[in-house]
């Protein structure tokens, strides 16, 4: 059992609070992906669970351990830093074998580990090379493999993948996932890549500013964002929010009423591009083409709703040119309602 | 960036990357290093070659009478000894100490450079006047001897700096040297580990490295430059030991440079004092050489 309770945990660098009030519950083998912008805290959060940064205030459990107190060695976990970290003055080899050395392993072991993990990610004809002597990516992956290497119970990773290009990385992806899965490896695994949270993920924890803003399935963090940020932040392209007043629960766009929530009159409608479907009668919510962008799989369209900036997704054949006024229709239960006020979503329970 | 942008700029670089250099800079270089090279003929390789001169020219021509002079001096073998016991019981203890030293003061949050700057002090204090303080401390009249003797552990003044009492005669030396010459290993050694990143030793903890394990196989390997610049200063200074070990034991404990000023001042033979000189020369070279070769890091282990 190697599950992780992070409760209340706060953080303070001086007068700079980094973690505000961060709880979140990792079951024992699941894989958490933590999503968010740049500087929101991820790895201020893993640094603090691997034992590396204090916390200011709260407790971090592993296992139904309290470890808050313990040295990074008494946690048991390994991790992959953002940076590498990989000792220049150790051979690949040397490095990927340091955890297992550690832990006293014996010859045999410690070769037949190292080599399952370096063929696992695709550096073992570099095994005798000095990381000096490898590219960023290279370097990553020396990285993941010295922490794979010792089969830990926690894995703590900081974008791992971030510096392979796109093909390698969607290959290190399904492997790394595949061979955690089958380990049973607690994971938080930390990125701003939103499909590599979506792809990977059991659940997916946003982070924005400090806070966890949501937790939730990779679907349900899609399809019903806790707020405007996690709206905004998930998604290619990201959901449209378009500013609405609701009126005894009734919200008027153009010529068509929708039912609103209660609870507020400012609110934003957030509606996904791919949710919009072009109404053939020409009834619904009217949205004014600019651009339109052929990608292949689907049209792109840029325009605007009530004067404000939106992007729909049609299909590939569908013949729309700029400049037209055409009406979208969406399921009712597939739109969001932000309050403006609060900027958390109305309406669910 | 470049290759995107097609034309003019695109072929004004390349153009001006494939011109050859203007012949008339190629003097520029030499001429920037001119003072530097006159200022080190004017007061390094003249002086040099004059002392390795002298030490081999005795009355008619070149000969080796200078130092078949110095070998055969009764005190030559004891100089030789004292020097070279000062060195390796010195130098060994001022890096553990210096690493001690620099470790602790690397993990000092508030007050570090307050006190990086105390333990420097000695630093600016001269040799011989470091030599004249330890002198005041541990003469017969000395600090030491009144304070033990006011505690009652000794009944009278006690000599410690004596022909009699060597081996105390060597601890003071050590342990004037030890507080005159430890800041500029010191010195070294946090310059050195301020540019190992603290994700490595992290790094280290996280796979289960103990503190210990963690300084034995990041810090020190990482540390191998800085060591090897620092052992190399401190040596060559160590066998050119003087002025302490003049002011605390005279020629009670004959050292190669005291012996090459005792040959210049007292005898006013300058041929053995610069046969002296190139030997201690020729030593200090030969244990840079051996730092160089034993504590070289090959380029692709740096960080
Ligand atoms: N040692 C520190 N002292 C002061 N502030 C810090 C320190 N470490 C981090 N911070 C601040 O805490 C915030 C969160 O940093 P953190 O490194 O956790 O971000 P991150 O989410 O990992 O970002 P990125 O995606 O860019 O890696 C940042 O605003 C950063 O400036
Ligand atoms: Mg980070």
């Amino acid at each position: 059992m190697a599950d992780i309770v992070i409760d209340h945990v706060v953080k303070d660098f001086g007068t700079f609070q980094a973690l505000q009030d961060v709880s979140l519950v990792v079951e024992d083998g699941e894989f958490v992906a933590l999503l968010g912008p740049s500087g929101c805290g991820k790895t201020t959060l893993l640094r603090i669970i691997a034992g590396l940064e204090t916390q200011t205030a709260g407790r971090v459990v592993i296992g139904g351990r309290d470890v808050s107190g313990l040295t990074p060695r008494k946690r048991g976990l390994a991790m992959v830093f953002q940076n590498y970290a990989v000792f220049p003055h150790m051979t690949v080899f040397e490095n990927v074998a340091f955890g297992l050395r550690m832990q006293k392993a014996s010859t045999a072991d410690v070769k037949r580990k190292v080599e399952r993990a370096a063929a696992l990610l695709h550096i073992d004809s570099y095994l005798d090379r000095y990381p000096a002597k490898l590219s960023g990516g290279q370097r990553q992956r020396v990285a993941v493999a010295r922490a794979l290497a010792v089969e830990p119970a926690v894995l703590l990773m900081d974008e791992p993948l971030s510096n392979l290009d796109a093909l390698l990385r969607l290959e290190m992806r399904t492997e790394l996932k595949a061979v955690l899965r089958e380990a049973g490896t607690t994971t938080i695994y930390v990125t701003h890549d939103q499909t590599e949270a979506m792809g990977l993920a059991d659940r997916i924890a946003v982070m924005y500013g400090g806070k966890i803003e949501q937790i939730g399935s990779p679907l349900e963090i899609y399809a019903t964002p806790a707020t405007r940020f996690v709206g905004g932040f998930i998604g290619s392209p990201p959901m449209n929010f378009i500013k609405v007043r609701c009126e005894q629960g009734i919200v008027r766009i153009g010529n068509i009423t929708l039912p609103c929530p209660a609870g507020c009159e400012d609110m934003e409608l957030g509606l996904r591009g791919e949710d919009a479907m072009i109404a053939a009668d020409g009834s619904g919510i009217p949205f004014d083409v600019r651009v339109v962008e052929p990608m292949g799989s689907h049209l792109l369209l840029t325009g605007s709703i009530n004067g404000q900036l939106a992007r729909i997704v049609a299909p590939p054949t569908a013949t729309i040119n700029a400049g037209e006024r055409v009406a979208l229709k969406a399921d009712p239960s597939r739109l969001t309602w932000i309050d403006s006020n609060t900027g958390r979503a109305v309406g669910r329970a | 960036m470049i290759a995107k942008r097609p034309g003019g700029l695109r072929r004004a670089i390349l153009s001006e990357r494939e011109r050859p250099m203007p012949a008339r800079t190629s003097w520029i270089p030499y001429a920037l290093i001119a003072p530097s090279v006159a200022f080190l003929g004017a007061l390094f390789i003249i002086p040099l070659v004059q002392t390795v001169w002298l030490s081999f020219s005795a009355g008619e021509g070149v000969s080796l009478a200078n130092y078949q002079r110095m070998a055969n001096d009764l005190n030559f073998g004891l100089a030789i000894r004292n020097t070279f016991l000062l060195t390796l019981v010195v130098v060994p203890l001022q890096v553990i100490l210096a690493l001690v030293m620099a470790t602790m003061v690397s993990k000092l949050d508030k007050g570090r450079d307050m006190v990086l700057w105390v333990l420097t002090i000695p630093l600016g204090v001269s040799d011989l006047a470091a030599g004249l303080a330890w002198l005041s401390i541990l003469q017969n009249t000395g600090y030491l001897n009144s304070a033990l003797y006011a505690l009652g552990v000794i009944p009278g003044p006690v000599g410690w700096l004596s022909q009699e009492t060597p081996w105390t005669l060597f601890f003071g030396i050590v342990l004037a040297e030890m507080w005159r010459a430890t800041a500029i290993v010191l010195v070294i050694l946090i310059a050195g580990l301020q540019l190992i990143p603290k994700e490595f030793s992290e790094a280290a903890e996280i796979f289960g490295a103990s503190p210990w394990t963690r300084f034995r196989k990041i810090t020190l390997p990482l540390l191998k430059p800085s060591l090897q610049s620092a052992l190399i200063l401190r040596t060559v200074l160590a066998f050119e030991v003087f002025a302490v070990v003049y002011a605390l034991g005279g020629r009670n404990f004959p050292v190669l440079a005291g012996e090459a000023y005792t040959w210049q001042n007292e005898n006013q033979n300058y041929g053995v004092a610069a046969a002296y000189a190139v030997l201690i020369m020729a030593i200090s070279l030969a244990a840079t050489a051996v730092y160089l070769r034993a504590l070289r890091t090959r380029p692709e282990q740096l960080p």
